[in-house]
Parts: structure tokens; sequence; C-alpha cells
């Protein structure tokens, strides 16, 4: 049988598309399967076309490929859309009944299941469990073992009543019953299951999850799309341990909330995509200036202004970078896998708190809309750290007073870090502000008290540098002559491009870069090189830019910014082709 | 918090820099008393400014405190307070920072009743940027920017807060020191959203509401026998477009403050060493 198998459903948005998918993913899951999940949506609730594919394997799978094994298609459209994954083979369920689906043409090769979705369900109790008929289909068309479906069913409905979990099974033991009887299908494989156990988030939920293990107690945030999964992550949970959300007006709202439950000592965040980064980012020199410790959550979507909501991409790097007018001190963190979401954002935490700086943490729509599956140990709590920084209290905040006995929360230090005081600390009372100020707090025009301001917190800076690790995650061959560098989610369908080209005896050395401020020194790697390639999710190569910049060596680069992520065949076809070119111009 | 708490304690060794005679002198002595008053001290005080000449309020004073940017003072106070009950958090801006940028915040703040105060210095005019229309002055006042006249009505603030669901709506006259106090202690004292708009007149750029004007024209709703829990009374005051009126114009006496309703009384800046107990089971939701 083939080492992954490829499946996905697809309609109309409003389909209940989403849902069942979800619950197929965690029966593969809760079977003992890796499982990769990924969503093609439409900006729209009613309408539009719609699709949630799954990869699923024994073994760890990282990305997509252009290949579907079996297909619900609720919609004609569905198969159009999907031609070029379906190959010779390939199932395709659908509802015959169905006025729209009765004249569909099966392509050739391809195997058309007639299966009466609809009427079975409404034996079964309800049109509305659909859905839910088909998943039997294709539990008997894999030999997926149907109690897989049902423990997921279980879990889906519980909160609803027995009777609707029953319904529910009862429906897909009838697409199941149904493909048995009526139709001739033979895969050639069944589906294995395996005893382990393993868990499916997605990046928002990874990041959600994250924040709570570092302590979080505040979030604000606006609705916005994909980073909403954050904030409804988070309510709900957060409470459980002390913290709350807030849903404000805006985003401008949203992070002001954050940075004062931040400077009452809270750890705090919020998040958001584009468009709120762009009304965020006058409140983000304040924070800055402030030196208040506080997590910005960036996750991208393709832009700029409203764009393609919907839809993948690297585009905001530069933004992040260098947003605002002025000159500011940051860190600019990226994780590059769904786990990666969970512990970049412990260490988000840390970093704000220590260096109290504010802190952007960018993950793009792919990772965060998607699902994965890690053991339970991927996400260790006994791992987690928690470093406050240099609070001080009633009895070590008489070091940091002047000669009136006054509270100075902007020291000039060495390190760049100053003292902080959480309100209600007796004699700790100061004030905090976005002019520029002395170590009191207190606005100042003095030139030199400005530029020691100025270099204290870009000091900051200099010190992480040092105390932090800011080292790429490396993978493939370090001797080989072609080096490929990205960030964010493209790590997934590179480390399999890699596997692949291997197979063609092509090596690579592969970077995968989760700091983007301060970052590691690639200069060593690039020039070790013969061929550099930087891969990104835009247009313009913002990160190849900034490679450049750092090495001053010319990289290629291969960039996607049509809305949909790499997957594993293209990348692997792009960068031999890459390599090809290269080697004729050398 | 200590007993012997006096009003001058929130006094910083800053002088201020406002224009002698400027109203904002009035409106922060009457704060600091009312804060003293009420039995805070500055350890156990925020004070979060807007931006403007009313903004450097939180420079003169001194607490916890943080001066942020233009029309997003409101936002702050809230994440202090729902993240430290026990903080005293209290909001000072101007009426362009109030009204113009920051109005949405005001509404919602309005509408989210967080038990803090928030105090509106309204000279009808823009101070620090040097004398423009603001979203309170009257619609024929000329200045550089609006030569004719804004040529709109002003923003009426307690209309604003009523129609949004206020549960506490105040207004105030910066030199009338004994009442003004009297009126910012009121609104710290309620349990909710206490929002009072103090006349606070700009004497360098503002000759028409000033002083004089507001000698002349206050009316004292305590003085009328005003019942401030009375809504229909206070909606009636609050629309007469004639009178300039102060003191409590309505209170409500059903206010549930947000976080009351959320059941957040507990400080939010401690945070275990590592991950919270329990936190596997994070995990664990994910099978
Ligand atoms: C985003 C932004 N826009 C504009 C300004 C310039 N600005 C500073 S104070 C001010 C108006 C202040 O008016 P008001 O709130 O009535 O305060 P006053 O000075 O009258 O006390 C403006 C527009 C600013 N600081 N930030
Ligand atoms: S300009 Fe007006 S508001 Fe500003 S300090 Fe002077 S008098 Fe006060």
């Amino acid at each position: 049988m083939p080492a992954d198998f490829n499946w996905a459903i697809g309609g109309e948005a409003g389909d209940g598309i989403d849902s069942t998918g979800k619950i197929f993913a965690q029966a593969l899951s809760r079977a003992g399967r890796h499982v990769f999940t990924s969503k093609d949506f439409a900006s729209r609730i009613r309408g539009g076309y719609t699709a949630y594919k799954i990869r699923t394997s024994v073994d760890p799978v990282q990305s997509v490929v252009d290949r579907l094994d079996v297909l619900i298609a609720l919609t004609p459209r569905t198969i159009e859309e999907n031609l070029e994954e379906l190959h010779e083979g390939s199932v395709i369920v659908y509802d015959g009944e169905r006025t729209t689906m009765a004249n569909v043409e099966i392509p050739d090769g391809m195997v058309g299941l007639d299966v009466p979705l609809k009427r079975l369900a409404e034996e079964a109790g309800g049109a509305i469990m659909r859905n839910v008929v088909a998943l039997g289909a294709a539990c008997e068309v894999t030999g997926f073992p149907i109690e897989n479906l049902d423990s997921a069913l279980e879990k889906r409905f519980a909160s609803k009543g027995q009777a609707l979990v029953d319904n529910n099974k009862e429906a897909a033991r009838s697409g199941q019953d149904y493909v048995a009887e009526e139709c001739d299908v033979d895969l050639g494989y069944e589906l294995e299951t395996t005893d382990s156990d393993y868990v499916l988030l997605n990046g928002d939920e990874a990041i959600g999850m994250g924040a709570i293990a570092a302590g979080c107690k505040f979030y604000a945030g606006y609705p916005i799309t994909p980073a909403t999964d954050v904030m409804e992550y988070l309510v709900g949970r957060i409470e459980r341990f002390g913290g709350h959300v807030v849903q404000a007006e805006d985003e401008l709202s949203a992070i002001n909330m954050a940075l004062g439950a931040a400077r009452a000592g809270a750890r705090s965040m919020t998040a958001t995509s584009g468009p709120g980064i762009d009304l965020m980012t006058e409140t983000f020199g304040l924070v800055a200036t402030s030196e208040t410790p506080l997590v910005i959550v960036d996750v991208m979507r393709s832009g700029p202004s409203t764009g393609m909501p919907t839809k993948q991409e690297q585009g905001d790097l530069n933004g992040l970078l260098y947003g605002g007018h002025g000159e500011i001190p940051r860190f600019v963190l990226a994780p590059t896998t769904i786990s990666e979401c969970f512990w970049k954002t412990v260490e988000a935490f840390n970093l704000a708190e220590k260096y109290q700086t504010p802190v952007y943490l960018v993950a793009d729509l792919s990772m965060a809309v998607t699902e994965q599956t890690f053991t339970p140990e991927t996400f260790d709590m006994d791992d987690v750290e928690v470093d406050r920084g240099k609070v001080v209290d009633e009895e070590t905040l008489d070091e940091w007073q002047n000669e009136k006995g006054q509270f100075k929360p902007h020291a000039i230090t060495d390190d760049g870090v100053s003292p902080r005081a959480f309100p209600g600390t007796v004699d700790g009372a100061h004030m905090s502000t976005g002019l520029e100020h002395d170590e009191l707090g207190r606005r100042t025009e003095d030139t030199g008290m400005r530029v020691e301001q100025v270099d204290k917190r870009n000091r900051k800076v200099g010190t992480a540098r040092e105390e932090e690790t800011w080292d790429p995650r490396e993978f493939g061959d370090p001797d080989s002559e072609t080096l490929v560098i990205s960030w964010g989610s493209n790590e997934g369908p590179m480390t399999e491009a890699i596997e692949m080209l291997a197979g063609e005896g092509i090596d690579l050395h592969f970077l995968s870069v989760p700091y983007i401020f301060p970052r590691p020194d690639l200069t060593d790697a690039v020039e070790a090189a013969e061929r550099v390639v930087v891969v990104e999710c835009n247009a313009t190569g913002q990160f190849a830019d900034i490679v450049e910049h750092d090495t001053l060596t010319r990289v290629d680069r291969i960039n996607k910014y049509d809305g949909v992520r790499f997957n594993a065949d293209e990348l692997a076809a792009e960068i031999k082709a890459t390599v090809a070119e290269t080697e004729v111009t050398q | 918090m200590s007993s012997d708490v006096r009003f001058t304690d929130f006094k910083s060794d800053k002088q201020p820099t406002w224009c002698p005679g400027c109203g904002d002198f009035g409106t922060m002595n009457g704060m600091m008393k009312a804060l003293a008053n009420t039995g805070n001290d500055p350890d156990n005080t925020f004070i979060v400014a807007g931006i403007g000449c009313s903004g450097k309020i939180g420079t003169y004073m001194h607490s916890y405190a943080l001066h942020g940017v233009h029309g997003r003072a409101l936002p702050v106070g809230t994440g202090v307070k729902l993240a430290n009950p026990d903080l005293e958090v209290m909001v000072a801006g101007g009426d362009g920072d109030g009204y113009s940028i920051g109005a949405g915040h005001f509404v919602h703040a309005v509408r989210r009743n967080v038990d803090m105060s928030y105090i509106v210095m309204d000279n009808r005019i823009y101070g620090l940027t040097k004398g423009q229309a603001s979203p309170t002055s009257r619609d024929d006042f000329e200045t550089a920017t609006t030569p004719e006249g804004p040529q709109q009505p002003p923003v009426n603030p307690l209309a604003l807060a009523l129609a949004s669901g206020a549960t506490f709506i105040a207004q105030s006259f910066s030199t009338d020191a004994q009442r003004h106090a009297e009126i910012v202690q009121e609104a710290i004292e309620h349990d909710g959203f206490g929002f009072v708009n103090v006349f606070s007149p700009c004497v360098t750029f503002n000759d028409v509401d000033t002083y004089d004007y507001f000698r002349d024209s206050l009316v004292d709703l305590a003085e009328e026998g005003h019942d401030p829990t009375d809504y229909d009374a206070a909606k009636n005051k609050i629309l007469d477009a004639s009178k300039e009126y102060q003191g409590v114009v309505w209170q409500s006496e059903k206010s549930i403050p947000y976080g009351e309703k959320r059941g957040l009384d507990t400080d939010m800046s401690r945070v275990d060493e590592g991950a919270p107990e329990g936190a596997m089971d994070l995990v664990r939701e994910f099978y």
C-alpha cells in the first residue's frame, strides 16, 4: 500500500465540510495514524467552494501533496477543482440522487461511488448527517475500522446528548453497509491502525495553549481571519487558570488593553492579522518606549489591504521588522511548525519580560488553520520555564531609587534592562510614557538623556543576542552545495522535498529560520554553499533580501504568492529546476 | 494603603507647564483630593492619561501611571483594572482625546462598565496643538482650522454616555474646588464606570467657554433637587441644551461592574514558575 493516503471532502461553504473533515482527521489520529490537514476555504459563509484535505500515514507527515485517493464530492465543482490531483483508481464518493450530482461524469479511470448520502442520513435520523454517511462509506472503501470513527463522533457530539451520538453512529454504519453491499470497490489496501496516541491541533490552538502554559493571564483581541482561533481557544480555557479574554472594540483598543494589563504585571497577549497589525503599530511604539513586556501575534494572511483574507502569504515580514515611526527595538519570532507555535509562544513571553520589550510572534495562515498530529510529550508542560526578568519588590526596590527616594523604572543599565515594579509595590509608584523620558520616566528633551535612553533600549538587543540562542533549525546534508533557507510554515513541505530529492540523488542543506530579529548569522553557511535558494510565500522575497543584506551574497529565490501554500512535490520540482538552471549558468 | 495619606502625596515634584490660569490645575487638585478622601494612596493608584494639555496630568501627579497615545487611554485603564482589581484606576484626558480620536473607545468603555473613573477635561478646544476646534466646540466657533466655525453641532458627551448605557454620569467645573472634588469622589466610589465631564477652561485659546461663561450659566443639580437615580429626569437634563449643569446627573442603582460580572477578583500579576498546574490537560483535550 502507499506510504501515505490522501482524502478530501469538498462542497459549498455551509455544507459542514470543516467539521466533517475534522471528525475524520480525529478518527485517524485516534487510530494512531499521523495526520496533516489543509483547508481550502473562501471568504464567505455560504456558497463558494470549500474543501478539507487530509494526508495520513503511519509515519509523520509534514505537508500536503498533489494526490487524492478518496474524494467525497458534495458538488460537481468539487470534482472539477481537484481534477489534477485525482489519479487512476481514485475513488469519488457522491450522491447521485441529489439533482445537482445526478449527471456528474466520473473521469476516466476513476471509481465513482454513488451513495445515496441524503436518503441514508434521513433514514438514520436527519439529512444533516449525510456527511457522516459519507465518512462511513469512506471507512468501508479504505478498510478503516469504523470504531475509530465512532470514538471521534462521540468526542464531537457528546455534549449534545447520547441520542445524537447514536444517530450519527447509525448514519456512519448505513454508509458503510451500503458500500459493502451495493458497491464493488477494492483499493487494494487498508488503512492500518497503530497503538500510538496522538494529539491533533492547529497552529492557532498551539499558540493559545502556549500562552496559557507560559502563564498568560490576559488576552484582548478583535476577530480577524486567520487569528480568531487563538481567541476562541483561549476563551473558556484561560479562565480555568485565573485569566481572562476581552473582545475589544477594535485592534487599537485590544493592544492598549493588553498593554494596560501588562503594566499591571500580568503576562499579556493580543493576536491579529496584517490589517490589525497596521492599527496596532501606533501603540507598538508606546509599548517599546514604555518598556512594557507584550506578546503580539500576527497570523499572516494575503495582503495588502484586505487582500485575500483566507489565503496564505508571508508578506508582513518587513512591516513587523520596520513598522512604526521612529526606531523601535523589538523581537520577531517566527515558529516554523505547529508544535513550534507552542514553544515559541512560551519563549516570546520570557523574552518580552526579560527584556521588557514587545515581541512579535509571526505565524502564517497555512500553519494557523491546518492541523497536525503530535505525540502529547511534544508539549511536555514540565519543560515550560517562566522567566519574569528583573522584577523588584519592597525589599529590592531601594537599590533602584535616586537620592530623593524615587524609583527609577528606566534606570540606565549596562545590559539595557531596567527594574520593573508592579503597581501596588510600596514606594514604587512611577510614571511611564511614550514621550522620551529620564530614568524616572518623566518627559525630557535633554539631548544627553535622549541618547542615553535610546542606547539603553537598543542595548537590550545586544544583550539578548549574547544571552539567548538564535539558531536556525538544520536539515539535510551540511556538505551539500545547495543551501535552501526558509522561514515559517515552509519547513514542513521543505523537509519532505529534501527526502524526495535525496531519492533522486540531489542532496540539500536546509536551514529553517525561526528568528527574524535577532536572527542567526547565516554567513558561514551561505559562503560554504555553491548556490543559495530562499523559499518564501511572498512576491518580493523579503527574507531573501535580509539574507543578502546580512551575508553580502546574492541568493536565488523561490516565491509563491498565489494564496496557496507550497506543497512538497511542487517545492521539490522548483528546487530541482533552480539547481539545474544554476548548473547551466556556472 | 496607609490611613494618613494627604492629597499632596499625589502631587509629583514636577512643575506643571500649563498656562497660568488653565482650568486643568483645578481639575487636578480635585482629583488628588478625591483620591485621598477615598482612602487611596499613590502605590495602589494607577492613573492613565491621554494626550493633550489635559493628558499631562499624569506627569504632575504621583502614582503608578501611564501616559499613552492619543485617544487610547480608556482601553489601557481597562486592561490595568481587569488585570489587578485591587488597584484604583483613574483615566484622564481631554475632549479631543476622549470624544474625537477616542470616541469609539469611550462608547465601549461606558458599555463595558469597568470599575474605574474617567475624568475628561472639557475645554471645548484643542489646547496642545494650539487652538483647533474640538468635538465639543460650538458650531460657529472660529479657529485656524475652522475659520467659519465647525458648522456641525457639538458632541453631547453626557448624551453619548447615556445612550451607551452609562451607569454614572456627572459634570463639574474645575474651579468650583469643593463641588468638583466631591463629584470626582462620587465617581470613584461608584461601582462601575464613573464618568465626569469637567469644564476646565482653556484661558489661551478659548475666549467663548470661559470661567465667566461657566460661572454665569452653571446650574447645580443638587441645588435643583435633581434625583440622579431618576432616569427620565436625567435624560431630560442631559438633552436640555439650553443649560450647563453641574453635579451627578445619572447614577444607576443596578450597576454591576464588568469585573464582578465576570468574577475577576484576583491580581493577575502572579504567575507560576513553570506551566500552571493542570496544564497537561490542555494537551489531552486534543486527543
Ligand atoms: C495620533 C495623533 N494625532 C494627533 C496628535 C496631535 N495632538 C496632540 S494633542 C491633540 C488634541 C488634544 O486635544 P484635547 O484632548 O482636547 O486636549 P487639550 O490639549 O485641549 O487638553 C492632538 C490632535 C497626536 N499626538 N497623535
Ligand atoms: S493651552 Fe489652554 S488647555 Fe493648554 S495649558 Fe494653556 S490654558 Fe491649559
